[in-house]
């Protein structure tokens, strides 16, 4: 089954299920937690020697490998927690104030 | 169908025992407390003695009692507990987690007082905190409807139209501790009317893998989730209806959301709950056989409040006195029966004059006497038309 929850926050009341049970588990990818951040991590590709310890530390995920190789962050879900610059033994990446790096993007 | 009673001599608290046994919940975690201990003693040496399939779960206290009841509930089973009191008071979180959940449990609950200061004794102030809770509430009058209660409250807790935990609630020693003649009905019979179980969700479902107690505090539907369980209470007056009514087929006692005496040609009338109602009946009787205008509501059923329908019964009188056997302490606006009876009295076009009496605090006797005064006061208010003090303190000192 899957729950359709695309436009869950128009629901009337009576749309949702009794007790809060969800009865389609893993649906939380749907739920977006990116906008939680205030610092965005940005990772310097020339810089980084590929050795994968930030993709283990993220504790959500959000770390995108691709062949083995890590290939940018998932800011839906990327929190901004600084774990992964914290552990980079080579500062391949950089915390950067989310509202300045927001900025940046539309310049 | 022929009814078939067995009528034996027990106490209240053997009464709700043999309930339970019959009903034959899959769990029951309870922990002792004064006057509820009865309950769980009798109820867990039937488990001991193989006479019921329960899974009986020794807590180590009544938060735990209630969070074992929400675990086993979410896993589908069908589940009871029973507490008095402190214990009560001490499952509170979990109280508003059970309802929220919507999780069918059945727990009778005796009556007992909240220290300070300690006392054991009887009145309604831990179940009347509970009254927000979410929790249906069904009062009981002695230990046959304690009895009866407690195998409705399965059926209607469990309806798919409502899902909501039920208390069953009985008057600490004065239902609990004494004998009185109770018709148990045959295993069969109850087993049948309550039924099998059909949860709308099991956490030990494998193939219908759910996720509960989920976290709604960002974007949220916190509100949606709440105007839900207030739905669920609306729809319940029809259910606990239904429900009393087929239960009077099966055992020649049905039930309704309160009972009346005399209010056909009554002026004025007395509301109470509990234990109480066999004084205040056994008095209004005979003040009626002298012809006086008295009647009487035994009010049922606490939560959901039967409003409108109190509204159409009072709506003729000339004065009310409300019986509370707790007090909200907000400053003598009265207790919780007469805020909600006042209340649920605002729409009428011409309103009863209406009065209050806070008894039996503590387990204090509610006696003849003490109804007469109240009576009596209650007659000058409807014919002098005034209401001189609104909340007063049956059998107090003063």
């Amino acid at each position: 089954m899957t729950w359709e929850i695309k436009d869950i926050q128009k629901w009337d009341w009576k749309k949702h299920p009794a007790g809060a049970v969800i009865k389609d588990p893993g649906n939380s990818c749907q739920f977006k937690t990116g906008g939680w951040r205030t610092f965005r991590p940005i990772r310097d590709d020339k810089i980084c020697n590929q050795c994968l310890i930030c993709y283990v530390f993220c504790p959500d995920s959000a770390i995108i490998v691709k062949d083995e190789k890590v290939v940018g962050v998932d800011y839906n879900f990327c929190k901004g927690c600084g774990i992964c610059a914290a552990e980079c033994p080579v500062d391949a990446i950089e915390m950067v104030d989310e509202s300045k790096a927001k900025k940046k993007q539309v310049e | 169908m022929v009814i078939s009673n067995k009528t034996i001599a027990a106490i209240g608290t053997d009464a709700v025992s043999e309930a339970m046994r019959q009903i034959n919940p899959d769990v029951v975690a309870a922990y002792p407390i004064t006057p509820q201990t009865a309950i769980v003693e009798t109820f867990s040496q039937m488990v001991a003695d193989g006479l019921v399939k329960t899974h009986f779960v020794a807590v180590e206290s009544e938060h735990s009692a209630m969070s074992a009841a929400i675990g086993a509930a979410s896993s589908g089973a069908r589940v009871m507990t029973c507490t008095s009191s402190q214990g009560l008071a001490y499952m509170w979180e979990l109280l508003y987690i059970a309802s929220g959940l919507r999780l069918p449990i059945v727990m009778p609950n005796v009556n007992r007082s909240l220290s300070a200061p300690i006392n054991i004794h009887c009145d309604h102030g831990d179940s009347m905190g509970a009254r927000d809770t979410g929790w249906i509430q069904l009062f009981s009058e002695n230990g046959q409807e304690a009895y009866d209660n407690t195998i409705q409250a399965a059926r209607i807790a469990e309806h798919p139209d409502i899902l909501l935990p039920a208390m069953v609630l009985m008057d600490g020693f004065i239902i609990s501790h004494s004998i009185d003649r109770v018709d148990i009905l045959e295993d069969e019979v109850v087993s049948k009317f309550v039924g099998e179980y059909k949860p709308a969700f099991s956490l030990l479902d494998a193939e219908n893998p759910v996720s509960i107690g989920t976290f709604d505090g960002l974007y949220g539907y916190f509100f949606e989730f709440k105007r839900q369980q207030e739905e669920a209470m609306v729809n319940a007056f029809k259910v606990i209806k239904d429900v009393g009514k087929e239960f009077g087929e099966i055992s020649g006692r049905p039930y309704d959301l309160f009972e009346t005496v005399g209010m056909e040609d009554a002026e004025y009338a007395i509301i109470v709950l509990g234990s109480a109602c066999g004084t205040v009946r056994h008095q209004v009787e005979e003040m009626r056989s002298r012809g006086i205008k008295i009647g009487m509501i035994k009010l049922r059923v606490f939560r959901p409040f039967p409003a409108k329908e109190l509204a159409e019964v009072l709506s003729g009188l000339k004065a009310v006195a409300v019986f509370d056997r707790s007090d909200t302490f907000a400053g003598h606006l009265g207790g919780p029966v007469f805020l909600e009876v006042r209340s649920s009295l605002y729409d009428l076009p011409k309103r009863p004059l209406i009065v209050n009496y806070v008894y039996g605090l503590g387990g204090r006797d509610l006696s003849i006497e003490l109804i007469d005064k109240a009576v009596g006061e209650l007659a000058e208010i409807a014919s002098s038309g005034q209401v001189k003090q609104l909340v007063n303190y049956l059998g107090l000192r003063e």
